[in-house]
């Protein structure tokens, strides 16, 4: 019954999306209040009917209804309770209901804090955001449709793929879709300021907290997608240039250019039409990475439940969105004019570096992505394109970045002066010199890798001290201590961001620079050394965990005879999917991780071990949670708020057409 | 139930991807093994070189690696063997080649055009720019005094 209901509440809000399409749209076109003001309500229910269908999905989960196909084919009765609640979109029917009611959130959460927009911009947005929620929608309801019963009732179900039975993974695919679908916002606030032939500083206003939000969203996804790769599966590899990693990571690097460039248009009014084609090629990579990994076009690690024929209404729904997109962006752009003047040195001029340096390397990710497809159609070639080319290809333009950003961020708007920004910056420089000589004397390796990481990842981090320390003016420094307390929140959040990265640069180069590893076979009882740790195979047992089977083994971790942990790898067998998994045990501390690896019981005895010592392997992730916290920072800025409001009264003064 | 958990167990297969049979006694070789193994894709998976691999495939690609370097074989003249047998597929970086000179270029080709779009952009925007009426000397020397310099 549930189930119908769900159903139901699905067809309704197919309707009701259509409904908030199409009225607004005509009420705005032709100036019809009353159509306009259906544009909020329906945005509301759209909402309510995809929640209350999730919701009922949700149920049949939790209660393990395999009545349903969609929970027979992906669930288990003795599954944990919470790998119950994570398989509602651990698969390709439920995960499209979780992007939907995305999309519809945001929509409805335009109307709760969109009370300062004018009502014809806002009628607008919530219609182009509700004719995504009719793509989406329709393409559940008519292909892909998670409430299909089965003929007869089986006893248990096929569970989860055990791969995905995993808290990191539960709660990446719900982060990385608020980030895909927040895109979604800066998309529609585009389109309608195409329609309505206008972009200000008020606009910009606007879409920045979207925009940032959804940037927020997404590098907490992509941080616990690669997280979990880490720790998942084995090898302690953290990024793999996977198709579907750099699904999200293009649209990561678009949002992070929008972020700033939509500052140009509100501070300036500057870099309009740029903004508006960016906001347009954000979302437009969302959908990009929503076909690459829905239609398994590309082959990658990550694509389950992919399905070609539905791979098809994606690229229709890609193609109608961004094509229209782009279509009325060729026809609008030009009265889009820019007001502010600055010079080539200025903080302007910097944020266009930015924006070109993030735009061609996502360009560069995008390309490499899609070539083997392209060698394949075009040239007839079978080929690959692995880490090795990103690598490649993709990091110069961010040690490009790295370089530049501390000036760039200091530099003043409209007109600068080069010489006034270095000075302050060179005791960041030094120390960043300084830390670099010091890796580089420290290491045994001869890789350039490490130390130039490091000076890159100690001028970012130096270097976003020294902006937040200049906003406190001049003065004694305990003055300037106390007024750092109370510096707005954008300025907070820009440093912590731009620190963030340069904690992600030195936590890469040092894990990729100094790692070591050891492959051995070890007898049961027999200690063996790695890097100065001393590592003792205790024991190796077979237990029964809820719905898998383990060989785990127990391991100490001495330092100079002094016991630092005991790790567990385990073995798992998943029997219902009949699928091996292997848990690593890492023992997570500041400067390195120790992590382990349990292998196959070998012919003359013992087992195979592998040990890994990864340095900074958490400096990459303590990164992205800086990048996020400081993309909180600005979103909690006063000014946001407080400005809002300050435009509502002046926008409400101009008269309708 | 103890030997089902021993059967299951079992079918676990390898999980370590490089096993410690497979490793070279020499550490000089064994790098540069793991070197070539990272740069030859597992034709049976999807996106993974050798060495992360568990497949079988990949284990009888790590095997013959190790192999022709003990025969005396350079990495290249290893890397060229597996890619005659399995075509440019296999290669994790790909060739600069015919077309795909077009992979390799498109990014600094971009970036130099977009370079050259912003600097008209901005010139345009700085021509715009009224010039500021420089300050006299008497006035920068009352500006230092007033800022404190």
């Amino acid at each position: 019954m549930i189930t119908e209901l769900g159903h139901v509440a699905l067809i309704l809000a197919l309707a009701v999306a259509i409904v908030q399409t199409v009225v607004p749209l005509i009420g705005a076109h032709k100036g019809w209040s009353g159509w306009i003001a259906v544009a909020a309500p329906a945005a509301n229910l759209q909402f309510v009917f995809v929640a209350a269908s999730f919701a009922a999905l949700t149920w049949a989960f939790v209660t393990s209804d395999f009545s349903l196909h969609l929970v027979w084919a992906n669930s288990h009765s003795a599954k944990p309770m919470l790998y119950k609640i994570s398989g509602v979109w651990g698969n390709h029917e439920g995960s499209m209901l979780l992007w939907v009611l995305i999309v519809a959130l945001f929509g409805a959460m335009a109307v709760w804090f969109g009370r300062g927009l004018p009502p014809r911009l806002k009628a607008r947005v919530l219609a182009i955001q509700g004719s995504i929620g009719v793509a989406f929608l329709g393409f559940i309801v008519f292909t892909s449709n998670p409430f299909l019963r089965n003929d007869f009732v089986p006893f248990d179900g096929n569970d989860l793929n055990p791969l995905l039975q995993d808290p990191g993974l539960a709660f990446h695919p719900p982060f990385l879709y608020l980030g895909y679908v927040g895109l979604s916002m800066a998309f529609s606030f585009a389109v309608a300021a195409l329609i309505e032939g206008r972009v200000d500083a008020a606009w910009a206003r606007w879409v920045r907290p979207w925009t940032l939000a959804a940037w927020v969203f997404l590098t907490i996804g992509i941080a616990l997608g690669s997280w979990w790769a880490y720790y998942e599966l084995g090898w302690g590899g953290f990024w793999f240039w996977d198709p579907v990693e750099n699904a999200s990571f293009m649209p990561w690097l678009f949002a992070a250019a929008l972020l700033h460039s939509a500052i140009v248009v509100e501070k300036r009014e500057a870099l309009k039409s740029w903004t508006i084609l960016l906001a347009i090629l954000a979302f437009g990579f969302s959908l990009i990475g929503t076909f690459i990994v829905r239609s398994g076009i590309i082959t990658s690690v990550h694509s389950f439940a992919s399905d070609p024929t539905r791979g098809v209404y994606i690229l229709g729904i890609l193609a109608f969105f961004t094509g229209g997109a782009l279509i009325i962006y060729a026809f609008r752009a030009s009265a889009m004019e820019a007001r502010g003047v600055f010079s080539m040195v200025s903080r302007e001029s910097a944020l266009v570096i930015n924006n070109i340096l993030l735009a061609v390397s996502s360009f560069v990710v995008f390309i490499g992505t899609v070539w083997p497809l392209f060698a394949e159609m075009f040239f007839d070639r079978k080929l690959s394109v692995g880490a090795p080319f990103f690598e490649a290809a993709f990091t110069p333009f961010m040690v490009v970045l790295a370089i530049v950003l501390p000036l760039g961020a200091m530099l003043p708007w409209k007109r600068a002066r080069i010489g006034r920004v270095v000075r302050p910056l060179l005791p960041a420089l030094v120390l960043a010199v300084l830390v670099m000589l010091l890796a580089w004397t420290m290491q045994t390796e001869r890789t350039i890798l490490g130390p130039v990481g490091f000076l890159l990842g100690v001028w970012l981090v130096a270097g976003a001290a020294t902006d937040l320390m200049s906003r406190t003016g001049r003065g004694a420094l305990g003055n300037r201590l106390r007024r750092l307390t109370r510096l707005p929140g954008a300025d907070w959040g820009k440093a912590t961001a731009h620190a963030g990265l340069g904690v992600t640069f030195m936590g890469v180069a040092g894990l990729m620079a100094w790692d070591s590893e050891d492959i051995r076979v070890a007898q049961i009882g027999e200690s063996f050394e790695v890097a100065g740790f001393e590592i003792t195979l205790a024991d190796v047992r077979r237990e029964q965990g809820p719905n898998y089977l383990t060989t785990m083994a127990d391991m100490e971790v001495r330092r100079d005879g002094v016991l630092i942990t005991e790790l567990h790898p385990e073995k798992r067998v998943y029997p219902v999917q009949a699928m091996p998994t292997t848990e690593a045990a890492i023992h997570y501390s500041f400067w390195r991780d120790i992590y382990l690896v349990i292998g196959d019981p070998q012919e003359g005895g013992g087992w195979a071990v592998r040990t890994f010592i990864k340095p900074f392997a958490n400096w990459i992730w303590m990164g992205s949670f800086l990048m996020a916290l400081g993309g909180f920072f600005s979103l909690s800025d006063r000014r946001y708020r407080v400005a809002a409001g300050a435009t509502k009264a002046q926008i409400q003064g101009v008269p309708a057409e | 139930m103890k030997r089902l958990l021993l059967a299951l167990a079992l079918i676990a297969g390898p999980a370590l991807a490089v096993n410690p049979d497979e490793v070279l006694d020499d550490p000089v070789l064994e790098e540069r093994a793991r070197e070539i193994s990272a740069e030859l894709r597992c034709v049976v998976c999807q996106g993974e070189n050798i060495d992360e691999s568990n497949a079988d495939i990949a284990r009888d690609l790590r095997l013959l690696v190790r192999e022709r370097l003990l025969e005396g074989e350079s990495n290249d003249e290893v890397i060229d063997f597996v890619v005659e047998r399995y075509g440019e597929y296999v290669l994790m970086t790909p060739t600069t080649e015919g077309a795909n000179l077009l992979l390799w270029l498109a990014g600094p080709a971009l970036f130099l055009v977009a370079l050259l779009g912003a600097g008209a952009y901005l010139r345009g925007r700085s021509r715009e720019a009224e010039p500021a009426p420089a300050l006299s000397p008497e006035e920068e020397k009352r500006l230092k005094e007033l800022t404190g310099e």
